[in-house]
């Protein structure tokens, strides 16, 4: 690469050993920095994680609005009425509440237009012929999906939490069992919600970068995440298809309450960690298997 | 120019390009062609077969034009040259390595501009190009600003590095896609259809750009349908009929094909042309002052030696080139799309 550079000068000096490359990681961070700032610079995607922001302020101005004077008021969901004593709540209420539509909305946005979205503007051969590698473009995809995943968990929970602290009392809290806590382990509790929850929807994101794969209608991928998202929440709330509960993506979702109360269930959140993994697992080897086999014609 | 435009055989001229791209670690001595191709078949899912038993050859140094009709099978086959598509069957190969197997290690002395420009709207030229600099596992990534600056400059695009994508002309679009191919030293260059959509001021920069290229030394392949383009700046073409290569060689060699004739400015026209039909020459026509003929083995020289003998007076004589448009429309036969 010694005269690499100089592609001013007559690219003559064909005669370049390939030695000065860098070495296969640090040459795949780069392709993952690259990727992560096409994602996070993307207007589209600033509008989503501003929504994410904006939807737990709104919701604790209207639990602030409704809230019972006295703060002794046994209506409502246990959440709700734990939310009275203390801000904190408003993470997991917001959480609960965004985990049925629009987090994985996100998630989908984003995964659906992975592959789909390159393919669509053409961008896909471009990085193909570099040679950008099927393989090394995947995994960096794949991994800016977890980290936006992550990312828009995160600003929920901390949307949450300032709202909260702003419009409730903050302090020691209480959980679902009926314990309390101090105020850090109930911080601690919340940091493990949102790990938990990045996970779920990094299980997503894998559906939607397989998804990703076969089309060049970064819409239509979007669409098709989405739809299977809800469709498997439906499946989840109808009592004959029981069988399958387990077994859809989304009836893990909810099960992060365990982590709200003492001790923690850890046998529910396992598995729910475990179908996590079996879903990206699966879903990014069919992404693999079609991707590096397809024809990219677009 | 000079380099890359003698018009000798494609085995001479495996031996200048030896010399000046010292090229791949394989065993010295004449290195192997840019690009060959052998038994090269794509048939689609649909069963459509886009491409059928390709061979193609592509000697180091030479400017290449690849030619045929829109849907000839040009596309097809160079996104399997570029291992964008698996051929059903049949091998490529690029200075010497086989793709798609050995493509990670080829591609990157490989340049390309495949089916006009695709980039990110919303990004800067600039930004584009980073975009595919950081795909580049071999590019040195504490010299990218240098890079790219030197590849925008490259193509007279360096005052418009800040504008946004979606704000170029498509000639400016054009000459980003062509700059992906510069930012790195390369051995080979292929260009699918780089003067498509340009007008003619664009078709000239992108040609003289091309030239520049192959005076470096560089093997360059570009596709086209138009034939201008073509004749102006290639050493060697192939024609594509249909998924089918049916002409591959020299400008010369084409040429050569085509059936040349002798035209004769005389007042004498019935003399000259009893004089052309003794001489054995065929399909001899008169026309205003001239006597033209279908010329085969006989020298041109000796032609005109008889014809003074015979007591015509001679004013002109000329043997033209023979239309290479012609020729084209007769290879790939009535769909040829000359006006693009």
């Amino acid at each position: 690469m010694s005269t690499a550079e100089a592609t001013a000068v007559p690219p003559a000096g064909a005669a370049d050993q390939p030695a000065r490359s860098p070495g296969a990681i640090p040459a795949w961070l780069r392709l993952l920095r690259s990727e992560l700032r096409l994602v996070f610079r993307r207007l589209r995607n600033l509008a989503l994680l501003a929504v994410l922001a904006a939807l737990p302020v709104l919701l604790g101005i209207a639990l602030r609005l409704a809230a019972p004077r006295g703060g002794d008021g046994d209506a409502g969901s246990s959440f709700i009425s734990q939310l009275a004593g203390n801000g904190v709540f408003l993470a997991f209420i917001a959480i609960t509440l965004m985990i049925a539509l629009v987090l994985p909305l996100a998630i989908a946005v984003v995964s659906g237009d992975s592959v789909a979205g390159e393919a669509g503007l053409g961008t896909l051969r471009y990085l193909l012929t570099v040679p950008a590698g099927r393989t090394r473009l995947l995994a960096a995809k794949y991994v800016a999906i977890v980290v936006f995943g992550l990312s828009a968990c995160c600003v929920v929970v901390a949307a949450a939490l300032a709202t909260g602290a702003a419009l409730f009392p903050v302090g020691p809290v209480t959980l679902l069992s009926g314990n309390t806590v101090p105020l850090g382990q109930g911080l601690l509790r919340v940091l493990f919600v949102t790990l938990y929850v990045a996970g779920a929807m990094a299980a997503l994101g894998a559906i939607g970068l397989a998804v990703s794969t076969f089309t060049e209608h970064p819409i239509g991928a979007i669409a098709t995440v989405l739809v299977l998202a809800v469709v498997s929440e439906i499946a989840d709330n109808i009592p004959q298809f029981a069988v399958v509960h387990p077994y859809l993506p989304s009836h893990w979702w909810l099960f992060f309450d365990s982590l709200l109360r003492t001790p923690i269930a850890t046998t529910d959140l396992l598995h729910g960690l475990l179908s996590f993994g079996a879903y990206a697992v699966v879903f990014c080897a069919i992404a693999w298997a079609r991707f590096t086999s397809t024809d990219v014609t677009a | 120019m000079s380099a890359a435009g003698t018009d000798t055989g494609p085995a001479a001229h495996a031996g200048p390009g030896a010399g000046a791209s010292a090229g791949p670690p394989g065993p010295p001595g004449s290195p192997a062609p840019a690009i060959t191709t052998s038994g090269l078949t794509k048939r689609f899912r649909g069963g459509q077969l886009a491409v059928d038993d390709l061979g193609l050859a592509v000697p180091r140094g030479s400017v290449y034009g690849f030619l045929g009709p829109n849907g000839s099978g040009k596309t097809t086959t160079i996104r399997m040259l570029l291992g964008l598509i698996y051929p059903t069957r049949g091998s490529v190969r690029l200075l010497g390595d086989p793709v798609p197997g050995a493509a990670a290690r080829v591609l990157p002395r490989v340049g390309s501009l495949v089916e006009g420009p695709a980039f990110y709207p919303y990004l800067s030229g600039r930004a584009n190009l980073a975009r595919i600099d950081a795909a580049d596992r071999t590019a040195d990534p504490r010299m990218a600003a240098a890079r790219i600056d030197a590849a925008l400059d490259r193509v007279g695009l360096l005052s418009a590095a800040k504008k946004r994508y979606r704000a170029y002309s498509l000639g400016m679009k054009q000459r980003l896609a062509i700059s992906t191919s510069l930012l790195q030293p390369r051995e080979l260059i292929i260009l699918d259809e780089p003067t498509n959509g340009l007008d003619p001021q664009g078709t000239r920069e992108v040609r003289s750009l091309i030239r520049e290229i192959a005076t470096d030394g560089v093997t360059v392949l570009v596709s086209s349908h138009l034939l201008a383009e073509v004749e102006q700046i290639c050493t060697h073409v192939g024609v594509m009929r249909t998924g089918r290569l049916v002409f591959q060689g020299t400008l010369d060699e084409l040429r050569s094909l085509g059936s040349r004739r002798i035209v004769i400015r005389t007042a004498q026209l019935g003399e000259a042309a009893q004089t052309l039909t003794a001489l054995g020459l065929t399909d001899v026509r008169s026309a205003d002052s001239e006597v033209s003929a279908q010329l085969s083995d006989q020298a041109p020289e000796r032609i005109c030696r008889e014809l003074v003998l015979a007591g015509v007076g001679v004013a002109g004589l000329d043997t033209p080139r023979p239309n290479l448009e012609d020729l084209f429309v007769g290879l790939t036969g009535e769909g040829f799309d000359v006006d693009g």
